[in-house]
């Protein structure tokens, strides 16, 4: 099967259903010519032209606002926002407006809006550019939340949110974009709400996502050499969780780890771990596991951004230390 | 006075009359305990919600404000759906789940009110742009206040209309004070309308107690919209009547004065614009009893209606949240 970057599949996603509907369009920072900062649009400029691939003002709450009216109005805007950090720039408008006007408006209004986020650095970037933001999106009612962790996944999972008649935030790991996989040629696509078990495997459930999964996988790799069978399930969709997947998973294995980049206070995984006790207390055999990013910013030099983040190591060394 | 049918300028009249009456009446009965919330009445600005409305047609756009209820009702809104939904009930527009801060009707355009203080604003640039991507000549008008006007929204969302040249009309009531902030004290300039210049865009500067002054600036720039030419900004000097909220009580003292309240009163949008129209023997007093009276009918209906409506059921609770109803 020929191979594509994230960036390229998703670039292909977003050229297939643009040409197929008329009314979506593409809003953000150097998304035009210069194709997105992480080629994130490469090529959609040329192709569709100015009236829908439109660079803005550095105005985050404006281009979601603008594309928030734009989707209430008839059309379906990709509103792209070019760091996770910058979110805090248009916190009123995604928190307060878009996840909102549905519900109050006792439905009457539709908000078909994609917002695309390159999230997590890893890059030297520091604290303002390196964040994982996601725990505070899936905890307002009203997103639908996916983070694609490879270009067959991304490619996939945005042609349905582009399709979806709700707001969805697409986190996208800026590691990935320049990852290669496997990209089928003819359509597909995949559901929001469905994760994927990734390695099955019998001692432990690994749960994770985005940039995470690939650390996870090469962790389980090293700790079936050392007689650990673990299965890694990738959630791709953060809310709704597909806590269908996560149960059958965790009646196998009776054990837990949650894997995230995020820092563990008040991360993704309080809430991924609480939803398994209440879902399977019974089978499991030992305390839930959490491995997050330390409770501190996101430091510079890089031994010390190595060393808040997951590596593959510390994975590898706190699952196996959970099972002892 | 504007060349204006006879019938446009005795809509404008009933327009400013129904707001009033229903914002009246909404005060008696939050002051008596029968309605929830909170209450943000636009008692003394319906001048500036007609005027402008006045010049849209029923498909172009309006984004509003915590203060709502004349936009709504000057765009059409059905005010016993908007009762309803300040009672809470099933029947209002929204089921219940927006209320005073939150009616939206996007049939005839309403994009809503908004809770968040300049928020609206690029909302209503959304909605421009989709009226250009579109190829309508529909326009989009956001409302906000003088303390609106402060927020940093109101940068980004003009000077991207700007840019793009979308078909918006930002309409700043400027009634001079942010709950209880004065405009001077927190306000770089006088006249907020300057602000124009930054933004390259035409301005208007009116009385907003004047209806006529609104609606001829209003006009205006809908037409520079409609040609493509972009956007503009109107400023709106006005004043309200009441505190920032029903149940401020004798607060409203702390920030302004008995005098200047009563200054402001003797210039009643209401009652200078039926007087011009009964010089211009447009309107009689018969006339105004009459509409009076069948406003006061339709605003009593309004809250029988309410009244007598449901609550939603409690498992509403989780629909609507996503298109489909169910709660994925």
């Amino acid at each position: 099967m020929r191979e594509l970057t994230y960036a390229e599949a998703a670039v292909e996603a977003i050229q297939e259903e643009m040409e197929k509907d008329g009314s979506i369009f593409y809003m953000g920072e150097d998304i035009g010519r210069f194709g997105g900062v992480y080629g994130t649009t490469k090529g959609l400029w040329e192709r569709f032209g100015d009236d829908r691939v439109k660079d803005t003002p550095l105005s985050e709450a404006a281009i979601i606002g603008y594309a928030l009216g734009a989707a209430m109005t008839g059309m379906r805007p990709i509103a792209e926002i070019m760091f996770a950090d910058l979110l805090c720039l248009a916190m009123d408008q995604i928190v307060n407006q878009v996840a909102k006007i549905r519900y109050m408006s006792g439905g009457r209004i539709k908000v078909p809006l994609v917002i695309r986020v390159p999230l997590g650095g890893l890059r030297r970037a520091a604290a303002q550019h390196s964040q994982h933001l996601e725990s505070w999106f899936v905890h307002v009612p009203g997103l639908k939340i996916v983070a694609p962790s490879s270009p067959h996944d991304v490619k996939g999972l945005l042609k349905t949110v582009i399709r979806e008649d709700n707001p969805v935030i697409s986190f996208e790991h800026i590691l990935l974009y320049k990852t290669k996989g496997e990209v089928p040629e003819e359509e597909y696509t995949l559901p929001i709400g469905k994760a994927e078990v990734k390695r099955e495997g019998s001692d432990v459930t690994v749960v994770t996502y985005s940039l995470m999964v690939h650390r996870c996988l090469s962790a389980a790799e090293k700790l079936y050499e050392e007689g650990i069978d673990a299965e890694v399930i990738d959630l791709r969709s953060l809310s709704p969780l597909d806590m269908e997947t996560l149960v059958n998973s965790v009646k196998k294995t009776n054990k837990v780890a949650i894997v995230h980049q995020a820092c563990l206070r008040g991360g993704l995984g309080a809430e991924i771990g609480t939803s398994i006790v209440e879902a399977a207390f019974d089978y499991l055999d030992t305390p839930i596991k959490r491995i997050g990013g330390l409770n501190v910013p996101v430091p510079f030099s890089p031994p010390l951004e190595d060393f808040v983040v997951p590596t593959e190591e510390r994975i590898a060394r706190e699952i196996k230390e959970m099972l002892q | 006075m504007l060349k204006l049918e006879k019938e446009k300028l005795l809509e404008m009249h009933e327009k400013m009359v129904r707001i009033r009456k229903f914002e009246m009446k909404v005060e008696q009965l939050h002051l008596q305990g029968r309605l929830p919330g909170l209450k943000h009445l636009y008692i003394g600005e319906e001048a500036v919600a007609v005027g402008a409305i006045s010049a849209l047609r029923e498909d172009d756009y309006i984004a509003s404000t915590h203060r709502g209820h004349g936009h709504c009702i000057a765009k059409g809104g059905d005010v016993k759906k908007m009762m309803a939904e300040l009672y809470g009930k099933k029947t209002g527009y929204c089921k219940g789940k927006g209320g005073s801060m939150h009616i939206s009707d996007i049939k005839i355009g309403i994009l809503g009110a908004n809770g968040i203080v300049g928020a609206n604003i690029p909302i209503a640039g959304g909605a421009a742009l989709s009226a250009k991507l579109r190829g309508t000549d529909q326009v989009a008008v956001s409302f906000f206040g003088d303390g609106g006007a402060n927020e940093g929204i109101f940068h980004e969302g003009i000077n991207l209309a700007s840019v793009w040249k979308l078909p918006l009309i930002f309409v700043c009531e400027n009634n001079q004070y942010a709950i209880s902030t004065h405009q001077p004290m927190v306000t770089a300039i006088l006249n907020i309308g300057d602000r124009a210049s930054s933004y390259d865009i035409p301005k208007f500067i009116v009385d907003g107690m004047d209806v006529l002054a609104v609606y001829e600036a209003a006009n205006k720039a809908v037409t520079w919209a409609r040609e493509g030419k972009g956007p503009t900004l109107i400023e709106c000097k006005t004043y309200r009547f009441r505190g920032h909220y029903v149940g401020e009580g004798s607060r409203e003292l702390t920030y302004r004065s008995r005098e200047e309240l009563e200054k402001w009163e003797k210039r009643c949008p209401i009652k200078r614009f039926a007087s011009k129209l009964m010089e211009k023997n447009i309107l009689t007093q018969s006339l105004v009893n009459q509409i009076d009276h069948r406003i006061d009918n339709e605003i009593e209906e309004a809250v029988k209606f309410a009244e007598k409506s449901p609550y939603p059921e409690t498992q509403e609770a989780s629909d609507d949240l996503f298109f489909e109803g169910a709660v994925r």
